[in-house]
C-alpha cells in the first residue's frame, strides 16, 4: 500500500467533501453575513483540498492530477471521515459539523506544519491559519445557538447528539497514520483526540449544551465504507467531467 | 428658503461635487436614490442563485472555487449597497422586507434559468458585462456612498466579465458538445443581457431628472450600444454567433445596428412572468424564513451577554 498517498487522499477528501457541501449554503445562508462566511470557509476547503490532493496525485505517481481524483473516483475510492459527508441540514447541524471538524483541524495542522516533509509543511501552516478562523466562527456560533433562545438550544443540542458519533472516524488508526508518524511527516490522529476533547468540553460548557452520552461510533469512511449520502454527493459533483470524459474546462 | 437649498443643491451637484449623507437633498433625489440602490442591491443578492445553482456542479476544482468567490463578491456587493442605502435613511430588514413581499424589484435578467456550465460563462461575461456598462459611469454619480461603493463593485466586476469570458472561450475551442453548449447559452442570453440597459430613451420616464441630477451619465440606449460595439468582436473572436439576424456594422456611424428587441418579453417578465420569477423569489423568502430561528437565537445571545456583563459590572462596582 503506498501509505503516504493514503494520508494525502484522507487530508484532500475530508475538505473536499466539507467545501462541496458548505457551497450549498451560498445565497441560502439566514443572513447575508453567514453567505460571505459560509462561501468563505467553503473556499478555504477546496483550497486545502486542491492542495492535498495535487499533493496525493504526486505522492501515487500515476499521473492523476486533483481533478482525477476530485472526479474520476468512485464512492468506495473516497477516504473522507464520515463526519464530513453527514447532510448539511439545517444551519445548527452545519454549524456543528463544522465545529466538530474545526476542533479536529485546529490541532491537525499544527501537527502537520511539523512535518518532516517541506511540501506537506508548507500546506499545513496556510491552512493552520484558515482552521483558526474556521473554529472562531463555528465555535461563535455554537455558543450563540446554544445560549440563545429555548429553540435554538434544542435544535443545537439535536444537531450535536446526530453529528457526534460520526465524530470518531477523525481519528482512526491504522498502518497508515503509524507509517506518518514512524517516518515523521505527519500525525496520527488518534494523538489529537485529547486536544479536540478539550476545545469541545470548554465549548459546550460555554453553549450550555449537554455533552450527549456516549454511543459506539460510526467507523469506516477512512477504508472507503460510507453512508448514504456520499453517492448522491458524488453524482452532483462529478456529473459533468463524467458525462462530457473527453472535454477540459 | 426651500427654493434657496434646491437651487444651491442643483449648483453643487452640478459642479460635481458629491453629496454626503448629512448633507441637504431634495425629497425626489433621496427616494430615486433609494429605489436605484435597493433595486440594485437586491439584483446582487438575486443574482446570487443562478450562478449559484452551479457550484455544486463546476466541472473543475478550479472553476468550483472561481465560481464560489464570484457569487461570494455578489454578496459582498449587496452588503455595501444595502449600507449605502441606510445612508438615505431605510433600514436594510425593512428594504429586504420589500423585496420578500415582491414589491422591490431587482433585475429581470435573473429570472432567467441557468441551464447548463456555459450558461456560467455567458452571465460572467454578458451579464457581469452589462454591468460594468451600467455601473461604471455610477462610479462618479453624485451620492458619494453610492459612488464610493461603485468603485469597488466596478473593480470585482471586471474580473468577473473576464472569467466568464475565459469560461466562454474555453468552449468554444473544445469538442463539439461543448461549442454547442456554449452558442446555445449565448443564443439564450443574448437578447436578455441587452434589456438590461432598460426601456429605449424614448420610453424611459425616469431617466431625464436622474441625468440633471448626476445620478446617470449616459442614456439606456448609449450604454446598450456601447455594449454592443464592444462584444460583438469579443464574440467573434471566439467563433460564436450573435443571434441576431440584423445585426450588421455600419462604417459611417461606427456602430453596430442591431435587429428589434422584444419589448413585449421585457415587459412580461418585469411583470412577473418570466421563466423563474417565482423560484428566485421562492428561494429568497425561503432562505430568510428558515433563518428566522438563527437570526432570533444571535439576537438574544447578545442581549444575555449585555446582561451579563452588566450584572457583573454591578458586582465589580
Ligand atoms: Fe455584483
Ligand atoms: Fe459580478
Amino acid at each position: 500500500m503506498n501509505t503516504r498517498f493514503e494520508y494525502l487522499l484522507r487530508l484532500g477528501d475530508d475538505a473536499l467533501i466539507l467545501g462541496q457541501q458548505l457551497g450549498l449554503w451560498t445565497g441560502h445562508g439566514p443572513v447575508l453575513e453567514e453567505d460571505i462566511a459560509l462561501t468563505n470557509i467553503g473556499l478555504d476547503q477546496i483550497g486545502q483540498a486542491r492542495a492535498w490532493l495535487s499533493l496525493a496525485g504526486k505522492a501515487e505517481n500515476q499521473g492523476r492530477d486533483e481533478d482525477r481524483l476530485a472526479f474520476h473516483r468512485n464512492q468506495e475510492g473516497f477516504r473522507n471521515a464520515l463526519l464530513c459527508e453527514r447532510p448539511n441540514g439545517h444551519f445548527g447541524d452545519t454549524i456543528v459539523r463544522q465545529f466538530l471538524f474545526d476542533a479536529y483541524a485546529v490541532p491537525l495542522h499544527a501537527a502537520l506544519a511539523q512535518s518532516n516533509d517541506a511540501e506537506i509543511a508548507a500546506i499545513a501552516l496556510k491552512s493552520a491559519k484558515e482552521s483558526a478562523y474556521h473554529l472562531r466562527h463555528s465555535r461563535a456560533w455554537l455558543v450563540r445557538l446554544g445560549d440563545g433562545t429555548e429553540e435554538s438550544h434544542e435544535k443545537v443540542q439535536a444537531s450535536l447528539d446526530l453529528m457526534l458519533p460520526f465524530a470518531g472516524d477523525l481519528f482512526f488508526s491504522d498502518e497508515v497514520t503509524t507509517a506518518a508518524t514512524d517516518e515523521g511527516w505527519g500525525p496520527d490522529p488518534s494523538d489529537l483526540r485529547a486536544d479536540w476533547e478539550a476545545i469541545l468540553s470548554d465549548t459546550l460548557s460555554e453553549a450550555q449544551l449537554r455533552r450527549p452520552d456516549a454511543v459506539p461510533e460510526q467507523i469506516g469512511g477512512r477504508q472507503g465504507r460510507h453512508t448514504e449520502q456520499l453517492s448522491f454527493l458524488l453524482a452532483e459533483m462529478q456529473v459533468l467531467p463524467r458525462t462530457y470524459p473527453d472535454a477540459k474546462w | 428658503m426651500e427654493m434657496d437649498l434646491l437651487q444651491r443643491f442643483e449648483a453643487y451637484v452640478a459642479s460635481e461635487k458629491k453629496i454626503e449623507p448629512k448633507d441637504w437633498m431634495p425629497d425626489a433625489y433621496r427616494k430615486t436614490l433609494i429605489r436605484q440602490i435597493s433595486q440594485h442591491a437586491h439584483s446582487e443578492i438575486v443574482g446570487m442563485l443562478p450562478e449559484g445553482n452551479w457550484i455544486s456542479r463546476a466541472p473543475s476544482l478550479k472553476r468550483k472555487a472561481i465560481l464560489m468567490a464570484k457569487v461570494q463578491d455578489e454578496a459582498g456587493h449587496g452588503l455595501y449597497l444595502y449600507s449605502a442605502c441606510e445612508t438615505l435613511g431605510v433600514q436594510r430588514d425593512d428594504t429586504i422586507a420589500d423585496l420578500h413581499s415582491g414589491k422591490a424589484k431587482y433585475s429581470s435578467i435573473f429570472n432567467y434559468p441557468t441551464l447548463t456550465w456555459a450558461d456560467i460563462g455567458a452571465v460572467g461575461w454578458l451579464v457581469d458585462g452589462a454591468a460594468i456598462m451600467n455601473q461604471v459611469p455610477l462610479c462618479k454619480c453624485s451620492y458619494g456612498p453610492y459612488a464610493r461603493a461603485m468603485v469597488r463593485v466596478c473593480k470585482e466586476e471586471s474580473f468577473h466579465q473576464r472569467q466568464g469570458f475565459q469560461i466562454m472561450m474555453t468552449l468554444a475551442q473544445g469538442t463539439e458538445e461543448q461549442k454547442a453548449m456554449a452558442q446555445d447559452a449565448l443564443n439564450r442570453w443574448w437578447w436578455p443581457s441587452i434589456m438590461m440597459f432598460g426601456p429605449p430613451d424614448d420610453n424611459s420616464p425616469n431617466s431625464a431628472q436622474s441625468m440633471a441630477w448626476n445620478i446617470k451619465r449616459f442614456s439606456n440606449d448609449e450604454l446598450r450600444q456601447k455594449f454592443i460595439d464592444l462584444t460583438v468582436p469579443q464574440a467573434e473572436l471566439i467563433g460564436l454567433t450573435i443571434p441576431d439576424a440584423d445585426l450588421k456594422w455600419n462604417e459611417e456611424t461606427g456602430h453596430y445596428e442591431h435587429g428589434p428587441i422584444d419589448w413585449d418579453e421585457f415587459n412580461r417578465v418585469i411583470a412577473g412572468h418570466g421563466p423563474c420569477n417565482k423560484e428566485r423569489l421562492d428561494a429568497r423568502n425561503k432562505a430568510w424564513d428558515d433563518g428566522a430561528w438563527v437570526r432570533e437565537a444571535a439576537g438574544a445571545h447578545a442581549e444575555k451577554r449585555a446582561a451579563r456583563k452588566a450584572a457583573a459590572n454591578t458586582a465589580a462596582a
